[in-house]
Formats: C-alpha cells, sequence, structure tokens
C-alpha cells in the first residue's frame, strides 16, 4: 500500500493548465484572483503541500434543492494542523431549515437569522482557499453545493482539486473485505468519517459541526498518510 | 467572529492542570493548539532538538524515554510532556516516543508562557512534574497500592453480554458488533437454577476457529468453537489478584463471579489504566513477536518495566509476580513459534517452569530452570527427535532472551528432564522415598514447579503428589532440612556482619545466598509438611498459617523479612542497572545508612531464628512425633 499508484496519476495532472484557463474565463474578480493564485505541481510532494480542511454543513442533501448553512475551514500540512487559522461561518441558507436538518447539525432559526449571505463570506473563502490543496470527507457535498451556491450567486461555477479522504478509504478497504464481513455476509465495511477515524485509533469527536468536521478530516488525512502512504507521494497520486 | 474548537476546549477541561482554568482561557488555548497524528512506533520528540511547544495526549499512549535510553514514564490521555525542556533550555531532555498511535496536540511556547505567568497553579503543576522524582516516587506508589486496595468489582461497568451455547457463531458475532464487545460469555442454554457460564469466545477466537478453519457456516454454534471453563475471578479479588492471573495465562479477558453468578468481565485495558509499570503491556507485545530477534529486542523494555516498578513502590510479590509472568509469557511464546516451525506435537506435553518462575519470584538476573513433562503416550522412538528440537528451540531462545543456560544442566533439553508423567512420578517417588546427597539437590530445584504451556494437568498432578507424599514422610522432610541449614546468614556471635571479600578487596554480603534463598528454602520445607501445593514464598507463609504449624508472630517476621530482604536486593539490582552495570546479588553493607543496617541486620536474625526452629523441627535423626 506504501507509494503511489501511478496509474491513477494519470489524466490528474492538469489542474495547473485548468486553472490557466478559468482565470481566463472567470468574470467575478475573486475568481479571477482565486484562480490567478494557481495550483501547486502535480508531482509535488504531500508533505509540501499546503492543505485546508474543509466541510460544508447543509440543509438537506440535494444540492439542487437544498443549501449551504455553515462551513468550516481548518489550514494544514502533513506535520501540523492549525487551529489558529481555522475559520467558520454560518451563513443564511436560501432553502428552509427543515426539523430533520437542525437535529443534526444543530444550527437553528435564530443562529441563523443574523447570519451573513454566502456572497459575503465569498471573498473570505476564497482567499483562505487560494494556492491551497482542499480536503474533504466525501468530495460530492462540498464540491456539488459551493459549484451550486456559487452558480446561484454568481453566475458562474467553482472548480477545485481535491483530497477525498472518504475515497482514499474506499481504495484501503472496499477490495478486501474483513473477516467479520463475510461471517456477516454484510455488505461492505463503513467508511464514514467516525468509523474511518476508528480504524486509526482517532478519537471519536461530535459530528456535524463543520468546523469539528473539517479538524476530524484534517486528522484523519495525516493518519492515511502515515499508515499507508509515503510522505513523498506525489499530490497527484491523492487528489482528483 | 467567533472560533469555538469545542472538543478541544472540552477535552483540556477535563484533565489537570487545565482543569482548573477558566473557560475563556481554554477556549483562547484550543484556538491556538495545533495537532499532529503519529503513527504507534514513530519519534514525537528526538533528544537535543528544539522544542516549541507543550505537548499534550488527546489519544493513544506516549513513551518518555531517559538519556541513556531507559524507559523513563509512559503517559495516556490528558498526560503533558514537554514542560522540562520548555522551562529550561528549549531543548529536548526526555525523547518521546507514540507507543500506540496518537493524536497530540502542541500548545505553542507563548501561550505556554501566559499560563505560567497567569496561573499560579498552573505553574506549579508543570514545574513540579519537571524536577522531582520524589512527587512522581509517592504519586506512583499511590498508584501501585491502588492495584492491591482496588476490587474487581470496581471495573464491572456494564451489563454482561452473554449468549447460550446453541447460539450460531452469526448471532453471536452479530451480538458482539451490536454490543461492541471483543469477548462473551457462554452460558449453559438450561434456565434453572440460573444459567450457568461454561465458556467464553473472543474476537480472536472467532477469527481463528471459525474463519480461519472454515467453519462459517450458519450450523457451527458457540459451544463448538468456544474455551471451556475459562479462568475467572471472584469481584472481592484485589485488581492485583487480576493482573497476576493475566499475567500468569497469557490472557486478555476474565469474567468476574459474585456468590457464584457470572456477574462481568474485566479485560486487559482495564487493568492497564491502573498498572502504570506496564508488565502487562510487555506480555502482550511478547506474545505478538514473530521472531527470536523480536522476543530479543523487547529486553530493553523488560529493564525498563522492572526499574519503573522498584520506583513505583511495587512490593517484592509484585514485581517477583510481573517479571515471572513476563518469563513465562517469553516462554510461550517461543513454544508457539517451536510448533509453528516443528508443526503440532505428536502427544501431549506441558512445559514445565522449576525454581524462581514457578515461585513467582523471578528477577532480571536469573538462569533458566526447566523441563519437560510429556503424556503417558510418548515414545521415544518416535517422538523424541520432535521434543528434543523443541526444547532446543525454546532453551536456545530464552539464552538470547537473557534467561542464560542453566549451569547445573537442568532443561528439557536434557534427556534425563524430558520424560513421559510416569517416569516422573517415579523420579519425584525416589526422591521422597529414598533421599540421598544428589537427589536432595534435585528436590530444592524441582519442589518449586509450575506448567507454563500446554497440558498443565500433567503438572499439577505431579505438583499434588510432591505435597501429599513429602508431608508423609518426615525422614525426607528432616533431611529437606539439613540442606536448608548449610547456608546461614551473615551474622557474627555479637550481631556484627560477617563479609567476605570480592575480586576488589570489597567487604560484601551476598544477599541471595544468605538471605533470600535461605528463606525460601526453609519457607519451602514448612509448606510441604502442609501439604500445601503454593508454590509462591508468600502464598506459602498463607498456607503454614492456616495450619497450627508455626505461631503467627514468627510467620509475620518470617513475611517482613523476606519482603525486606528481596527488596533490598531488587533495588540494589535496578540501582546497577540504572547506573549501566550489570545487575548482582553483593551488597556492600558499609554503603548503608545506620538505620538501614539496622533493618537489615534484624532480616538476618529473623532468618536465623528460623532456621533454629527448623533445626528442632526437623531433627537430623527422624524422631516420632507425638
Amino acid at each position: 500500500m506504501k507509494g503511489a499508484g501511478t496509474e491513477r496519476m494519470a489524466g490528474k495532472s492538469e489542474w495547473a493548465a485548468r486553472f490557466e484557463a478559468l482565470a481566463k474565463e472567470a468574470r467575478h474578480p475573486a475568481l479571477q484572483k482565486f484562480y490567478r493564485a494557481g495550483v501547486i505541481a502535480a508531482q509535488t510532494p504531500i508533505e509540501q503541500v499546503q492543505l485546508l480542511a474543509m466541510d460544508v454543513e447543509t440543509t438537506g442533501l440535494d444540492a439542487q434543492a437544498h443549501s449551504i448553512v455553515s462551513i468550516g475551514l481548518i489550514p494544514f500540512t502533513l506535520q501540523r494542523i492549525r487551529c489558529g487559522q481555522a475559520l467558520y461561518w454560518v451563513v443564511k441558507p436560501q432553502s428552509e431549515l427543515n426539523e430533520k436538518s437542525v437535529t443534526f447539525h444543530h444550527i437553528t432559526h435564530t443562529d441563523i437569522r443574523n447570519a451573513p449571505a454566502l456572497t459575503e463570506v465569498v471573498e473570505a473563502l476564497l482567499d483562505a482557499m487560494a494556492g491551497r490543496v482542499m480536503v474533504v470527507h466525501y468530495r460530492n457535498i462540498e464540491r456539488g453545493f459551493l459549484d451550486r451556491a456559487f452558480h446561484r450567486h454568481l453566475g458562474e461555477g467553482l472548480q477545485f482539486p481535491v483530497i477525498d479522504t472518504m475515497q482514499l478509504e474506499a481504495r484501503m478497504h472496499r477490495q478486501k473485505r474483513s473477516w467479520l464481513d463475510r461471517l456477516l455476509r454484510r455488505p461492505q465495511l463503513s467508511i464514514r468519517l467516525a468509523d474511518s477515524r476508528a480504524r486509526y485509533n482517532l478519537p471519536p469527536y461530535h459530528a456535524h459541526h463543520a468546523l469539528t468536521d473539517a479538524l476530524a478530516t484534517a486528522e484523519l488525512l495525516q493518519a492515511q498518510i502515515a499508515s499507508h502512504y509515503l510522505p513523498s507521494t506525489p499530490i497527484a497520486a491523492l487528489w482528483d | 467572529m467567533q472560533i469555538e474548537l469545542q472538543e478541544i476546549r472540552d477535552h483540556l477541561h477535563r484533565f489537570p492542570p487545565f482543569d482548573a482554568l477558566p473557560l475563556e482561557t481554554l477556549d483562547g488555548i484550543a484556538q491556538r493548539v495545533e495537532v499532529s497524528y503519529f503513527k504507534a512506533g514513530s519519534d514525537i520528540l528526538e533528544a537535543g532538538a528544539v522544542i516549541r511547544d507543550l505537548h499534550y495526549v488527546r489519544s493513544g499512549a506516549v513513551e518518555i524515554y531517559r538519556r541513556n535510553g531507559e524507559l523513563y514514564n509512559r503517559l495516556v490521555e490528558g498526560d503533558i510532556f514537554g514542560q522540562a525542556g520548555l522551562l529550561r533550555s528549549n531543548k529536548v531532555r526526555f525523547p518521546a516516543k507514540a507507543l500506540e498511535d496518537s493524536l497530540i496536540y502542541f500548545i505553542p511556547a507563548e501561550v505556554f508562557a501566559e499560563l505560567c505567568a497567569q496561573h499560579d497553579a498552573f505553574a506549579e503543576f508543570v514545574e513540579a512534574e519537571g524536577h522531582s522524582r520524589l512527587k512522581s516516587a509517592v504519586e506512583a506508589q499511590g498508584r501501585a497500592s491502588e492495584l492491591i486496595q482496588l476490587k474487581c468489582r470496581v471495573l464491572v461497568s456494564r451489563s454482561l453480554v452473554w449468549v447460550t451455547s446453541d447460539t450460531s457463531v452469526h448471532e453471536a458475532a452479530k451480538v458482539m458488533t451490536e454490543q461492541s464487545v471483543s469477548c462473551v460469555v457462554v452460558m449453559d442454554p438450561e434456565p434453572r437454577p440460573a444459567h450457568r457460564m461454561v465458556g467464553i469466545v473472543t474476537d480472536r477466537d472467532l477469527r481463528t476457529r471459525v474463519v480461519a478453519a472454515g467453519r462459517s457456516d450458519s450450523a457451527t454454534t458457540i459451544g463448538q468453537i468456544m474455551s471451556v471453563d475459562p479462568v475467572a475471578i471472584e469481584a472481592d479479588d484485589s485488581l492485583f489478584e487480576a493482573m497476576l492471573v493475566m499475567l500468569r495465562r497469557n490472557i486478555h479477558h476474565l469474567p468476574v463471579m459474585y456468590k457464584g453468578r457470572t456477574v462481568g468481565l474485566i479485560n486487559l485495558s482495564d487493568i492497564i489504566r491502573y498498572e502504570s509499570q506496564s508488565s502487562l503491556y510487555l506480555v502482550n507485545r511478547i506474545s505478538n513477536q514473530t521472531s527470536v530477534e523480536g522476543l530479543r529486542a523487547l529486553l530493553r523494555d523488560l529493564r525498563g518495566t522492572y526499574i519503573r516498578m522498584v520506583r513505583e513502590g511495587a512490593t517484592a510479590h509484585m514485581i517477583g509476580s510481573a517479571i515471572s509472568g513476563i518469563g513465562r509469557a517469553f516462554t510461550q511464546r517461543l513454544l508457539e513459534l517451536a510448533e509453528k516451525k516443528l508443526g503440532p506435537p505428536p502427544v501431549p506435553y506441558c512445559f514445565m517452569a522449576l525454581g524462581s518462575m514457578a515461585r513467582d519470584e523471578q528477577l532480571l538476573l536469573t538462569d533458566q530452570d526447566n523441563a519437560l513433562v510429556l503424556d503417558d503416550a510418548f515414545d521415544p522412538t518416535l517422538h523424541d527427535d520432535y521434543f528434543r528440537s523443541l526444547a532446543t528451540f525454546v532453551s536456545d531462545g530464552l539464552a538470547a532472551c537473557g534467561y542464560s543456560y542453566c549451569k547445573g544442566g537442568i532443561m528439557a533439553t536434557n534427556d534425563q528432564w524430558r520424560q513421559p508423567l510416569r517416569v516422573w512420578r517415579g523420579y519425584f517417588n525416589d526422591w521422597i522415598e529414598k533421599p540421598n546427597a544428589a537427589t536432595l539437590l534435585n528436590s530444592c530445584i524441582f519442589f518449586d514447579l509450575d506448567g507454563v504451556y500446554g497440558q498443565l494437568e500433567l503438572v499439577q498432578e505431579l505438583k499434588t503428589l510432591c505435597a501429599r507424599k513429602s508431608s508423609a514422610n518426615p525422614g525426607f522432610l528432616n533431611a529437606m532440612a539439613r540442606i536448608a541449614l548449610n547456608r546461614t546468614p551473615p551474622l557474627g556471635f555479637f550481631r556484627t556482619f560477617v563479609v567476605e571479600t570480592d575480586g576488589r578487596q570489597k567487604r560484601i554480603i551476598n544477599l541471595k545466598g544468605r538471605g533470600t534463598a535461605p528463606l525460601t528454602d526453609l519457607i519451602r520445607i514448612h509448606a510441604l509438611a502442609c501439604a500445601s501445593t503454593a508454590q509462591n514464598s508468600f502464598d506459602r507463609l498463607d498456607a503454614i498459617s492456616n495450619t497450627k504449624l508455626m505461631q503467627p508472630e514468627a510467620l509475620k517476621h518470617l513475611r517482613y523479612a523476606l519482603e525486606f530482604l528481596s527488596m533490598v536486593r531488587i533495588r540494589h539490582q535496578a540501582d546497577a542497572l540504572e547506573q549501566g552495570m550489570s545487575p548482582d546479588n553483593y551488597i556492600e553493607p558499609e554503603r548503608f545508612s545506620t538505620s538501614e543496617r539496622h533493618n537489615l541486620k534484624e532480616a538476618f536474625q529473623v532468618l536465623s531464628n528460623a532456621q533454629n526452629f527448623l533445626r528442632f523441627r526437623y531433627p537430623a535423626k527422624a524422631r516420632q512425633l507425638p
């Protein structure tokens, strides 16, 4: 499991080129600035990459129908997770908060009454993301919702490179099934955030607070790399 | 914008010295913490490196070393380290290594300095931690005695998870998964008068006996694969007892009984929390090694465990039991490796420990004394090649791990000591019925015996034979007493020390030869006279006290003398280890303080009195006792 699967790197190395093109296409100045900051080279070892753990909490799972209620960001590297530079916003969602999602993330109507709209935090958000590689657990949520929200508010979408810790976990565990799974004829090993963390002896956290989940994801990536990859693994083998 | 890192703040809030800080201060710390994950075995701090943060163990376990490489401390969740370096040179004083997968919080030096400046209690806590060996010794003494004082019942926190023996393995695995337990108790399906415990099943059993054995079909019941009649512990037994059982048997789960009912399960990690010396950890690591080299590499940890136990105020009984338990673990693992290499044994056997390991009184400086008791189906022409190879593998492995070959040849590699049970019965009968000078020397060694691995009943039978037969043969006991009186305490007529002179003209006393060894010899004889099968000297004293053989006062003195002389010897060896010298049994009484010398003389006097009683009780010419 150590080292990079080179076959996976094919076709993933063009993020730098894609950002150059996007910088030209983008109309909103904040987006132009973000794309112009560029992306590190695909061959950069993961130990040298500036990373940003990201989690968004939403009113539901469908990026078309639901919207973002909070965003948590924590910059980190393989060596250190920097809580001192963490960022967290509650934002006013487009769609209604429903009871079910409230019980998940505990953000209530009172919390969002005075919250800014997403448009107000876009610049700070893009500043934090600029030049970094995003790290999320289950990329479809963060990518899908941010892209959708940017379309809605700015009239153009958002693209960025992502390391998905859930995807890394799937590479590790979805091929080989454990004895207990076979014994119970269970379909698959859970690669949810909490279950994945437990496999690396990381402590349980209260889930569904965007900042806590971002911290949890950053720690998980450190553990995954320490367990399964060399620090010199090129970023291209990990991102998507 | 208010950034709240609640998880971090709430965790800090639970542990000293942070628990005494106001919440807003903790929020401030949490907002500046940095975090990193360390895989088990990786370095966290290297000696001499620059240190910029106070380190806090969020989860996992960390080992701190002295610069000479000896283990200094083991830290767990909520503990801090690195303060010694921060307070002085900003250089790492004690290197640190992750023992388990660990998550570490780094609190920057500036924050640490602010906390010290603004909160006196915080400053006192971190400063005291840095230099006071005394404090840690006192605290540790608390921990060591906690093991003896706390009852197993305090660890029974959740209701018992159990299944009946007719449950399918699927169903049982499901129950274990749902309840998140690694072990279940198996009960007899008959509910009247009450379910009775008949076995135990662990995660590992499901893996090795079900999945690996290809028995994961729905017809397999838990009763077919469980370990039957598991070793259990009473709710009112101490944690120390539980630790001993786990050490001796190398088991990780113990059912807890109360008034004949199974009320709970305690496991290894429950005990480890109270057992800071980590002998159980070490046993666990020993049983995970796959080669002799791997085992040999654990020698340093064995020394570290030994030194920590001594410094943390453990008793001689605790230290002897722990070190013997570790010795057993080495032996057991070597036997498992030997069986892996040679295949399963052709007939059942039991690997037998003799001498100090059998008595649970082993220290670091020790020879191997062992033998093989084979099932009576043993046929030398067919089977002896196997057992000779097995014995050689284990004996060589033990020697590699620091248990040097027995100079007297008392090892299973010796043909004479690798025999079926009926031959052993013959040996013991002969030795007891017709003692002579040569066989009496054997008796001194072989009458401390204990099964270590395999069919333990084989050795149990010999133990019973020794006890029954010896007690019925006063001639044998008298002869044994003569041998025990050969070695006298080093006291002159006016209670002065009788010293020997060693090669470097130092005036020395042989603590073992003239202290602990003659003591254990005479205790053995009294215990055999009482037909006791106990092996440990303290247990033997308990057994003797249940009879009228000796005055309670005399027994109390013996117990004290044994504990004291053993501890002087144990401390002497720990000091030698810490100074990088090889441990021995020779002390220089002149280097002791007046009061220590007084205690030493007192203890030797007890031995002297006890020998006089032995001489009277088992006279040279057998006399008819009334």
